[in-house]
């Protein structure tokens, strides 16, 4: 500012008072809505007024003032009308800016398809990511009253101890109680489970899978009967409704409806309705169901379990209320049965809770015991992040390049903004760009995305049954707007960016302008992506390593070679003696339970040292062979001696935490032989002791668990062949021949033991594949975007490089120059990447797997090698060429 | 003709801007106004007077020279136009005829 003699007073002032000017948010609200035209004036009014006041009343108040009068001066002449004509212009320009996009995004093809490809493939995850959620949302839609339906779960409580986890089952007890003594509910649906086997009807025979329900299951869901009654067809003892496609398998085109076929070989159902198969979006799903009712009749007389109070693992009981109930009435009448029924029962509080039926196919991950398959809350949100992530991270490419790039286009962008281009239009002009930019990506996405379709479905077995992800005309919708999204999210900070450009400055001279801020920027986005990619790509081979050593987990016993072929009801005797007489064939013996799998029996034990202690066990029953067959280590005692016939169970096998629980024997195996404890009721004698052995999955605790083995010479469930054969596959098929003549009906269901583990741990494989796929893609992406990098560095350098040359130096020597800031940004990746890694495993997720393989640190590193040889690739390849460029062909046009 | 008649306040403005000469912006004719009638005047009441004057082509307006007062904001000065000297004129001429047949004694005894 010049200094004028007569300035000098206000100076001085303007000095004094410079600090204090009106609050910003005010003054922009007055442009904001002041027409153009009286702006400046009332501006200056109030900013005069504003002087005035902050020396007669002092700052605070002037402000206020200031505040009052901007809100004051809001009258209808000031306040901007919607300017129709700038939409108008908006909208013609559009034309325009695609023109323009267009013509760049064919300019800069490199640059063009590193964009598409990349986005391309993180939208492909997005598009699986919206398939899931339009299928799990889409779940019991079809159910009309499906507002008004809510599950009764409950939660088990023993001796006061806690247990966090509902159960989405309740007793029969209860629901009979609500169904008989609750007047709000209008009517009371009760599934209970076990209603499989076997059913013979024109003498065909097939295995179905249903229900036992009440009557009332037809009011409550909408599944739609095709013949009989709703409200009677499950009403008497001995009635089944069958599906119409099983209907079919069993009576072809014959009308079913009043028939009668034989549920599992004895007792006679009359088929009293037809309804059409549960949608493939209904969390229930049967072949049949059959008449609670009946069970009244088929079980015992004195069966106390059936309906007791604690009975809280086998039925289902959804309730239909009348619209708009306040639940929290219902709540507390559950509650006040619940302290009736807690009073029936020893030590146990039982607690219920109502969960909406739109609730079901999300609900927590803890609710067990679900009627069938369900998503689960925690792996949707675990699965949105990541693919969040993946997109980001394609995101970042975009802006990384866009920014990079950008001293290209100002020059354009000044003369825009000469000619009259607002900022908003430079703006708009470049988030167009991105948009058209993931469009275009958007039709790679959706081929990706069929290829990735199969994949992701078969990552998890039960996936299958849960989701279709099939395609239809609202998703595409979600589709495109998506990709609109990703477009805005991608384009925004370069469009930012190119809209504050300042004309005058790019057009007087480009080298004037200084992007050094948006550097750090860019190194930052790189150095996420990296991250991104270490982290996946490490924790993969984390995910791998501990799946390896839990399947190759020693459990100290032997499960090399052994096929369990599970009996489904079969009479055994015979099967047996037939594979006996295969030469591959080593022996046979026969248990109830596969073990180390995750599969519990559990019963009760008394040790007469101490009659009032007792506790829960485990166990399995076996046959004579098992623990020779098995590998199993006696500590002291003896193995079972095979009886013929049904025979009183005297004998039993135990463990040596059994000896520790109990105190038998003083720990000592061979004191404790013949000592007696009451197992399930029954007196037995120990007569041998075990080692200790992983009894539950290799990554559970179980194996600091009271076990048993009890004795039974019946083939029931499972036969154990251990195979002694260079072709497996060849004594497999034999083996199913046989099985094929004693049982036509059921299909030959046998697993080698070493595939029933891996069997167990396909949830911890399911999530290595999905690491390792993402970790592809990141790095796919990563890459993508650092290539682009090069390519632009060493294009702008080309000169710099051509001089070097021309000056002497060496190939190596460029390739070093042009690298090391890369390599400078993987260094600062792994840094961050690793420690992220290791903290992540060790705190938050080995604390909850017991026995996991320790982390290797090297092996960690292999993971940084994988990405660093791609990163070097890239860089390399780019470096290389530039550095073997003739540099008199570059220099020669200057 | 609605449009040229004038309301009392805008005859007030009109006739300070009058007054100021060169110098009639919307905060000096407040005040001018507040001096000269007594009477406390807001800064918005008259500037919506200002624009609705303009409106009726009572006045002209054009902004000043910046100057480092005000932050840096131009002033916007008014001058009447031809109309609104012709309005100010008629509106004083309807007066001097009501006060000419106005009876001498009457009003005398104030």
């Amino acid at each position: 500012m010049e200094h004028h003699p007569g300035d000098v007073a206000e100076t001085y002032l303007m000095k004094e008072y410079k600090k204090i000017s009106p609050p910003k948010w005010a003054e922009r609200l007055l442009s904001w809505y002041c027409r153009p035209e009286l702006l400046e004036d009332l501006q200056g009014d109030l900013n005069e007024y504003f002087d005035r006041n902050l020396k007669s009343k002092g700052p605070g108040k002037a402000k206020f003032i200031y505040i009052i009068d901007v809100f004051k001066f809001m009258r209808l002449y000031t306040v901007r009308k919607p300017e129709f004509i700038n939409l108008l212009i908006n909208w013609i320009m559009l034309g325009s800016y695609i023109k323009t996009s267009g013509r760049n995004i064919v300019r800069n093809k490199l640059f063009s398809t590193i964009n598409i490809v990349g986005l391309a493939i993180s939208m492909s995850v997005g598009l699986v990511m919206i398939t899931i959620l339009s299928d799990v949302f889409s779940y019991d839609k079809f159910h009309k009253n499906r507002d008004r339906i809510y599950r009764v779960i409950s939660n088990y409580q023993y001796l006061g101890k806690k247990d966090e986890d509902f159960m989405a089952t309740t007793s029969l007890n209860v629901g009979r109680q609500i169904e008989e003594t609750f007047t709000m509910p209008e009517a009371v649906a009760i599934l209970r489970r076990g209603f499989i086997g076997d059913i013979t009807a024109n003498d065909k025979t097939l295995p179905l899978f249903g229900f036992w329900a009440n009557e009332s299951l037809f009011t409550v869901f909408s599944f739609e009967l095709i013949q009989g009654n709703p409200a009677t067809a499950l009403k008497e003892p001995f009635s089944i409704v069958l599906t119409e496609t099983s209907a079919k398998k069993l009576f072809g085109n014959e009308d079913a409806i009043g028939k009668t076929l034989v549920f599992t070989g004895d007792r006679q159902y009359s088929i009293t309705g037809i309804v059409k198969d549960p949608p493939v979006f209904s969390h229930i799903k049967f072949d049949m169901l059959g008449s609670l009712s009946t069970r009244a009749i088929i079980i015992n007389k004195d069966d106390k379990h059936e309906m007791a109070w604690d009975n809280i693992w086998n039925a289902w009981v959804y309730l239909l209320l009348p619209a708009d109930q306040d639940i929290s009435i219902l709540k507390r009448s559950l509650n006040q049965l619940s302290v009736k029924g807690d009073a029936t029962v020893k030590n146990t509080h039982i607690e219920f809770d109502l969960q909406p039926i739109n609730n079901i196919m999300t609900s927590n991950d803890k609710l067990s015991n679900q009627i069938g398959a369900v998503m689960g809350s925690s792996s949707l949100w675990i699965f949105g992040g990541l693919s969040f992530v993946v997109i980001l991270s394609a995101c970042f490419n975009y802006t990384n390049l866009s920014v990079a790039r950008s001293l290209r286009r100002t020059r354009e962008i000044g003369i825009r903004k000469v000619i009259g281009a607002q900022k908003s239009q430079v703006l708009s002009q470049f988030v167009v760009e991105a948009i058209m930019i993931s469009l275009c990506s958007l039709v790679f996405a959706i081929g990706l995305f069929f290829i990735l379709k199969p994949y992701f479905l078969s990552i998890e077995p039960s996936l299958q049954k849960i989701l279709t992800l099939d395609l239809s005309a609202p998703l595409l919708l979600y589709f495109v707007g998506f990709a609109v999204l990703v477009g805005c999210a991608a384009g925004f900070f370069p469009a930012l960016f190119f809209s504050r450009v300042n004309a005058i400055q790019v057009l007087r001279s480009l080298s004037t302008i200084s992007f050094g801020g948006k550097v750090t920027l860019r190194k930052a986005l790189i150095v996420f992506q990296y991250s991104i990619s270490i982290m996946f790509i490490t924790s993969t081979i984390v995910i791998f390593k501990q799946y390896k050593h839990f399947i190759t987990y020693d459990l100290g016993f032997s499960t090399e070679n052994i096929l369990n072929i599970s009996l489904q009801r079969t009479k055994g005797d015979l099967l047996k003696k037939e594979l006996n007489e295969l030469l591959e064939v080593k022996g046979i013996s026969q248990s109830h339970g596969v073990m180390s799998v995750g599969d519990y029996f559990g019963t009760n034990m008394k040790y007469h040292g101490n009659p009032d202690d007792s506790a829960g066990i485990y166990f399995n029953t076996i046959d004579e062979n098992y623990l020779p067959l098995h590998g199993h280590k006696l500590l002291a005692g003896r193995n079972f001696a095979a009886r013929a016939g049904k025979a009183e169970e005297t004998e039993v096998i135990v463990n040596q935490q059994v000896l520790k629980r109990f105190n038998i024997g003083g720990q000592d195996p061979a004191k404790a032989i013949d000592e007696i404890v009451r197992v399930d009721g029954k007196d037995m004698h120990i007569i041998g002791v075990i080692k200790d052995f992983q009894y539950g999955k290799a990554n559970s605790r179980i194996d600091q668990k009271e076990f048993v083995f009890r004795y039974s010479n019946e083939p029931t469930e499972l036969l154990n062949v251990k195979i002694q054969s260079t072709d497996l596959l060849a004594s497999y098929s034999k083996m199913e021949a046989i099985w094929k003549k004693h049982d036509p009906v059921h299909p030959f269901e046998a697993k080698f033991y070493s595939d029933q583990l891996e069997l167990a741990f396909a949830g911890l494989k399911a999530s290595m594949k999905m690491a390792g796929f993402l970790a592809g893609l990141t790095i796919c992406i990563a890459s993508l975007g650092l290539l682009g990098m090069v390519v632009f560095t060493t294009e702008t350098r080309l000169k710099e490089i051509s001089i070097r040359k021309v000056m002497g130096a060496s190939e190596a020597g460029l390739m070093y120059l042009l690298g090391k800031g890369f390599l400078l940004l993987l260094a600062i990746s792994t840094a961050i990447s690793i420690p992220v890694t290791i903290l992540f495993f060790e705190k938050i997720l080995f604390p909850e797997i017991a026995n996991h393989a320790p982390l290797s640190i090297p092996e960690m590193f292999l993971g940084v090698l994988a990405v660093l040889v791609v990163a070097l690739t890239m860089i390399g390849s780019q470096t290389l060429k530039v550095s073997r460029t003739n540099p008199a062909e570059v220099l020669k046009s200057e | 003709m609605k449009g040229t008649n004038l309301g009392e306040f805008e005859e007030l403005v009109l006739l300070t801007i009058a007054a100021l000469v060169n110098d009639a912006y919307s905060v000096a004719i407040t005040d001018e106004l507040e001096k000269h009638t007594g009477r406390s005047t807001k800064l918005g009441v008259v500037h919506s007077v200002l624009n609705r004057l303009e409106e009726k082509g009572l006045v002209k307006s054009k902004l000043g020279e910046a100057t480092s007062t005000r932050g840096g904001k131009r002033k916007r000065y008014y001058t009447i136009s031809n109309t609104g000297k012709a309005a100010l004129i008629k509106s004083k001429e309807v007066r001097d005829q009501l006060w000419s047949i106005i009876p001498e004694m009457s009003l005398k005894r104030i």
